[in-house]
């Protein structure tokens, strides 16, 4: 199963520099698992006390997995995960 | 009513117009809320106005008195218009790579401008302000972000207005920035239709604004309660550029990029919800007119130009 995660710059030092990162697994939480064992030390800056990081936002093909079950949220052959720091909108 | 005693008087009261063409069914209907039409052209003439009135019955604001605010643009253009009629010095704190018009435009409605770095985006404008604020203790920040009065002017005024113009409403979609419109508006609504769905489109930015971020300095807006909110989506801009054409092309409303978000969001509603077979009423908001951001490059050339044109741009 293939499934596309692009990292912000910050956390790509962790990623052997690179932006995007295959990953597998039937949940996020088992995603963010799979890529822990490529690159150590990725799941804990993203998670923390088995939640997401209040200032992590991950996204599945654009929604915001805090509205669709958190670590829990089911994933799919072809899905696209994106993370992104918590940023200030608005004008 | 189409007659005001003055100009701060007519704002809100924007038209909801529906959308026959982009509609994907039937019984599957998209309206706008023109918040173009307010006197300033955006939907924050609401907030601004809110604001400044909240602050004079606290008393915190005074005449003469020098407002100072963290502000990408079409808030600053806002407060600078009822500041100017009402009397207040109006300094804005903005990121240095929004687009040209805005910085004229705020210019021409009197207020002073400093700029922030245009790395940090608008995270790095708050931080700024509030350094300034610090330093100079006798402005007063009315700070969009956390004023309760951004988010009651949507509560008071776009809410009440959306469901008086649209009781079948099922679905309200609107950008996520200060939070003020989605919580103001959303609980509005939740409270009168607790079924209703709201749907927040939130701006995904080029490398630029993100690449400095670290992760545990993020910035949420103090206003913002996930609980009001039924999802969460992430649009790029070359969605939005794509969405903001096509409204144009086929309804003829001429918007800026923030609506083409909004709209990408409320088209991905509509068409799940043709899928499923159920009715659906999904009101939107058009934040302001396409004007302001002509410089940009969003509105000719290819999307693949325009997206790169957007790289590195607050385009929301």
């Amino acid at each position: 199963m293939a499934i596309q995660v692009s990292l912000p710059t910050i956390l790509r030092p962790l990623a052997k520099d690179l932006r995007r990162v295959d990953t597998e697994g039937e949940t996020l939480a088992q995603a963010i698992d799979f890529l822990e064992a490529s690159f150590p030390g990725l799941k804990d800056r993203l998670v923390e006390d088995g939640a997401l990081r209040r200032y992590v936002n991950i996204y599945i093909n654009d929604e915001d997995v805090r509205f669709l079950g958190g670590l829990d949220s089911e994933l799919s052959d072809g899905d696209r995960i994106d993370v992104l720091p918590a940023v200030a909108g608005g004008q | 009513m189409t007659r005001y005693d003055d100009l701060l008087s007519s704002v809100g009261r924007t038209p909801l117009v529906g959308l026959p063409r982009l509609s994907p069914a039937p019984n599957v209907r998209l309206w706008a809320k023109l918040e173009d039409r307010n006197p300033t052209g955006s939907v924050k003439d609401r907030a601004a106005l809110a604001m400044i009135e909240a602050a004079e019955k606290e008393g915190r604001l005074k005449p003469g008195d020098t407002i100072l605010e963290p502000t990408s643009g079409n808030t600053g253009i806002s407060l600078a218009m009822v500041a100017k009629l009402k009397g207040y010095r109006l300094i804005c704190v903005m990121p240095e790579n929004v687009s040209a018009e805005r910085t004229q435009l705020l210019r021409m409605w009197g207020a002073e401008i400093i700029t922030s770095q245009a790395a940090g985006g608008s995270n790095e404008a708050v931080r700024r302000a509030k350094e300034i604020s610090a330093q100079n203790p006798d402005w007063v920040m009315l700070y969009q972000y956390g004023n309760p009065a951004n988010a009651l002017a949507h509560y008071n005024g776009t809410g009440p207005e959306l469901l008086a113009d649209l009781p079948e409403i099922t679905h309200f979609v609107a950008g996520l920035g200060t939070t003020g419109t989605l919580m103001g508006a959303g609980r509005y609504l939740r409270e009168h239709k607790p079924d209703v769905e709201i749907v927040a489109a939130e701006p995904r930015y080029g490398e630029l604004v993100y690449g400095l971020r670290n992760l545990d300095e993020g910035f949420i807006p103090e206003l913002y309660d996930e609980t009001v909110l039924t999802s969460r989506f992430s649009v790029g801009p070359r969605d939005a550029v794509a969405k903001m054409r096509m409204l144009l092309e086929q309804e003829g409303i001429f918007a800026g990029v923030s609506t083409g978000a909004i709209l990408h969001a409320a088209m991905g509603i509509a068409a799940k919800c043709v899928k499923a077979g159920t009715a659906a009423d999904i009101a939107f908001i058009v934040c302001d007119g396409g004007w302001k951001y002509l410089s940009t490059g969003a509105y000719e050339g290819t999307l693949d130009e325009a997206e790169d044109q957007l790289d590195g741009q607050l385009w929301a």
